[in-house]
């Protein structure tokens, strides 16, 4: 994260200093007309280093997405599902739980509402990334990229989009998407096609590694936050009870995380409220919002 | 009765894009209120938790190695790992644990 800032701090520098030094001998028309031309440069060459920031910390992410999908489309193949079913199915959804439990009820013939139904409680926890995010956008963003964003709205990438200080950038996310969503559509193809072919052994190693990202985003804020550091322990304990207590553990998964979700996060809320001058959603504590364009 | 694979998916991207868009189109004014705004800022660490334990347990064949790989995913998050790193490693240490545990 550091190093993105640094990259946006260094191509303003640059910018602006580039003015008098490409025109030594120049006076105040020639700087104006310099700065002028180099606005336009800043903002697209600002699109494009968000861009590309986005696509570098979308890497990690993007590796880790292939190795889940490709289990992801194991589920997928014992579903009845063929390669393109499965890559349609990743590249419109790009959910991991979401899809994995459509797949389950395909397996099974469900009605077309069960499956909308568990579409809608194991994806719920995007309706309040969503709102986090909206928290964190320009009022002047486009509709279109408002739609784009939200298409682009996984664990992962709604992570590193609001660790990100200021209002949202859409480059910064489409750049995440544009090298994560491919991987992870193609790597449910080949799970389906090559399933098969994997050992259990691989299977099951391969099937963590989901879990690995999601601990790469929640335990470092353990370190700056001291309620966060008390609520991660918490969150692992409730969830273990609730999977072994008689009644809830007859629960489906999708609703137990909604359940789970919506009470400690609100308990928590609740007897630890933010200070006022933390901004919503903001994953690291002590930053400000200053928009990042202007 | 055989239900249509592309109609399954349709819905399926229907409720989730319409999931994702409908609070970045309709809450487009900033929270003021404390307590939604402190909720919003628990929410993602404790749904991640949530999905994370014990579910990594019961993930792999044998649940010693799924405890493994979490105590190792943990110290290399902690140690400041990224996404990749801290994946990868959950993996291998669940593939070797398996070796010696099954």
């Amino acid at each position: 994260m550091l190093a993105c800032m640094s990259g946006h701090a260094f191509a303003t520098t640059t910018g602006i200093k580039s003015i008098p030094f490409s025109h030594p001998e120049g006076k105040m028309p020639l700087a104006i007309r310099g700065y002028k031309v180099s606005t336009g440069n800043i903002s697209e060459s600002r699109k494009k280093a968000a861009f590309f920031n986005g696509v570098r910390d979308g890497i990690p992410i993007a590796l880790g997405y292939l190795a889940v999908s490709f289990s992801l489309g194991i589920a997928a193949k014992k579903a009845g599902l063929n390669a393109f079913q499965g890559f349609l199915a990743s590249i419109l959804n790009v959910a991991s739980a979401g899809e994995y439990a459509g797949f389950t009820m395909i397996a099974s013939d469900a009605s077309y509402l069960s499956i909308a139904l568990i579409t809608l409680i194991t994806n719920a926890r995007y309706l309040l990334m969503s709102t986090v995010l909206s928290q964190r956008t320009a009022p002047e963003m486009k509709p279109v990229h408002r739609l784009f964003v939200s298409y682009g709205i996984t664990d992962e990438i709604f992570a590193i989009s609001v660790a990100r200080p200021g209002y949202l950038n859409p480059w910064y996310h489409y750049g995440a998407i544009a090298i994560s969503v491919p991987l992870w559509s193609i790597g449910t193809s080949l799970g389906i096609i090559a399933g098969n072919m994997l050992s259990v052994r691989l299977v099951s190693a391969f099937s963590v590694a989901l879990y690995g990202m999601f601990l790469a985003i929640f335990i470092p804020p353990m370190k700056k936050d001291r309620t966060v550091r008390v609520l991660i322990p918490v969150c692992f304990a409730a969830s273990y009870l609730c999977s072994v207590l008689p009644g809830i553990r007859t629960v489906s998964s999708g609703t137990r995380i909604i359940i789970l979700t919506l009470a400690i996060a609100g308990s928590v809320a609740a007897i630890r409220p933010i200070p006022e001058e933390k901004n919503s959603g903001q994953m690291s504590a002590g930053k400000t919002d200053v928009p990042e364009e202007k | 009765m055989a239900h249509n694979v592309y109609i399954y998916i349709f819905i399926m991207f229907l409720v989730s894009i319409t999931i994702r868009l409908l609070p970045m189109t309709i809450f487009r004014k900033p929270i003021r209120n404390r307590f939604v705004r402190s909720f919003l800022y628990y929410v993602p660490y404790v749904t991640l938790a949530v999905m994370t334990f014990p579910a990594i347990i019961t993930a792999t064949q044998n649940p010693v190695a799924g405890l493994l790989a979490l105590i190792a995913g943990v110290a290399i998050a902690w140690a400041g790992g990224n996404l990749f790193v801290v994946a990868a490693i959950c993996c291998a240490v669940v593939y070797i644990a398996e070796l010696f545990l099954l």
